[in-house]
């Protein structure tokens, strides 16, 4: 390798005074363009670190004089987006659900605001259209284990069924099979005569038998006659709605073993309004109460 | 120009030039990572922020494991239409105790960083088994075979001693009693969990997560950490607005 530097005759442009056999290397300055672009770089980012935060110090860090902050850009966007929803969003703070409803033009505006909630938050467990599916309840219907009243939709999203609300909904059916509270033959009995109780074929001998066992057993939540008790959350048995499944084994199973979903309480993620707007979407939507 | 002529000296010394380019990348360490030791006012005063529980950490192992950061985040940035989707953005203090962090950089599915408490145990679970069976138009994986998994935390201890290596302020009760607790949280009727909600925090649940009482599986695990995420940090006493709180 060569270390003489010397001018290239074709071009007239001086060499780096490399050889690698033969071949040598032109010593092009930089493009100007290039390099000007480069400059004005350096440059913007000393303007930049006196504009935006940017060095760290001692204690702290140089705030940039523009005083930029993502968190107080967040803050004021907000607020912001409170004044854009305007009229229909203060309303919903102040006016009863029972107002919002009656309301043409609020109505129509709290319904839009549940849907779009409703598809963010509720859609995952009760479906797109609200419809539920086996051990998530069925919001279109007119069949309310926790009553289908305005205020019992707008208590039950905000406290929960079996959350960890202090207020949440409870009720808790025992796993007759499971914590052996009752032998085999007396829960196939009693599946017999659920299923008569919804109006279907069984076998009249195992009716009779768990007779007096439903009375024992289940009549404070579901009720004498079968058609359940609101208040403590008992579902009807008599009807066609069943929220884990119709089948034989299926409500054997609910026998056995006693499923009770958990609902969250919203009333500490979502906002009071919020949640009417929801409570109005869910009510105008279903076989209301 | 004569300063140039010096850089021909590090062209012809690899030893030189190795120093030189150690040198000139270091800045970029000192000035980005350096501060973060010294700074106060990098991780927010909070409070709420508890190490993880045994179980939450045996089901941040899996979630890791999994790869669930490839395709969801963990960090809500303070943007106002992700404020309003998943709430509060997310904080450092929330990542303090994350070695390493789980912000990830890909939402082929939602964030996770405020999921804790926003569906039911019945519902991670179906959605593990099954992601369509609950959210039809998912495109996430299934992720039955965790149902069946035994978890494997024979060597727990061990795990919550390497946190503390890396800093995680862990005490030499929760170290001992690492085993115990962790059995605590996944049995709904453990006479031990007084002791777990001692050792971390009141608000700490023992539940069957997994909805099997017979074994603690890695999908106990998984659900029970999911269930705390975003959850700790108590926002009644965190004031957003204060300027120490700024950035």
């Amino acid at each position: 390798m060569a270390h003489e530097k010397e001018t290239d005759e074709v071009t007239g442009v001086e060499t780096t005074g490399h050889e690698w056999d033969g071949i040598r290397e032109l010593d092009n300055p930089l493009p100007r363009w290039w390099l000007w672009i480069w400059y004005v770089s350096i440059a913007w980012a000393i303007v930049y670190w006196v504009l935006m935060p940017a060095w760290p110090g001692v204690s702290g860090y140089t705030k940039g004089i523009l005083g930029q902050s993502d968190r107080v850009a967040v803050g004021k966007e907000l607020k912001a987006l409170e004044g854009h929803r305007g009229e229909g969003a203060a309303l919903l703070r102040t006016a009863s659900l029972e107002q919002i409803e009656k309301d043409p033009k609020l109505s129509a505006y709290a319904q839009q605001v549940g849907q779009s909630i409703f598809g963010d938050n509720c859609a995952t467990c009760h479906g797109i259209g609200g419809t539920g599916g086996k051990g998530y309840a069925n919001l279109r219907d007119d069949v309310w284990l926790w009553g289908g009243k305005l205020e019992d939709i707008q208590y039950t999203i905000t406290h929960g069924v079996r959350s960890n609300d202090a207020e949440t909904r409870f009720s808790a059916m025992p796993a007759f099979g499971r914590d052996e509270m009752l032998n085999t033959a007396q829960i196939d009995d009693l599946t017999e005569y659920v299923v008569k109780l919804s109006g279907r074929q069984a076998d009249a001998a195992a009716v009779g038998r768990a007779a007096p066992l439903f009375e024992a057993q289940c009549v404070a939540c579901h009720g004498v006659d079968g058609k359940g008790v609101q208040e403590m959350g008992g579902p009807d048995l008599t009807d066609a709605d069943w929220l884990y499944g119709a089948d034989r084994a299926d409500i054997r199973s609910q026998i056995f073993s006693g499923n009770g979903g958990v609902m969250p309480a919203w009333g500490g993620r979502l906002s009071p309004e919020t949640i009417k707007a929801l409570s109005v979407y869910i009510h105008a939507n279903a076989g209301g109460q | 120009m004569s300063l140039w002529k010096h850089h021909a000296k590090f062209e012809r010394h690899s030893l030189l030039l190795v120093v030189g380019i150690l040198l000139v990348v270091s800045v970029g360490g000192l000035i980005e990572i350096a501060p973060l030791f010294w700074l106060q006012s990098t991780i927010e005063k909070v409070d709420g922020m508890r190490p993880y529980t045994p179980l939450e950490l045996a089901g941040r192992d899996v979630y890791v494991k999994e790869g669930c950061y490839v395709c969801h985040s963990q960090m809500v940035r303070p943007l106002r239409d992700e404020v309003e989707r998943y709430g509060h953005y997310s904080l450092a203090a929330e990542s303090m105790y994350d070695h390493p962090f789980q912000w990830g950089s890909k939402r082929t599915g939602p964030d996770l960083a405020r999921v804790g408490g926003k569906y039911s145990d019945t519902w991670h679970r179906d959605h593990l088994i099954d992601p369509r069976s609950v959210v039809p138009e998912s495109v996430m994986p299934p992720y039955k075979f965790l149902a069946e998994k035994e978890l494997d935390y024979s060597d727990i201890v061990d795990r919550l001693k390497t946190q503390r290596t890396v800093g995680v302020p862990y005490t030499d009760a929760q170290i001992a009693n690492a085993k115990k607790d962790l059995e605590a949280q996944a049995d709904p009727f453990s006479t031990d969990a007084v002791g777990l909600r001692e050792r971390y925090d009141a608000k700490v649940v023992n539940r069957d997560f997994d909805g099997n009482p017979n074994k603690i599986t890695e999908m106990d695990a998984l659900v029970a950490y999911l269930q705390m995420l975003g959850t700790l940090v108590d926002f009644k006493t965190y004031k957003p607005q204060s300027p120490e709180n700024q950035r």
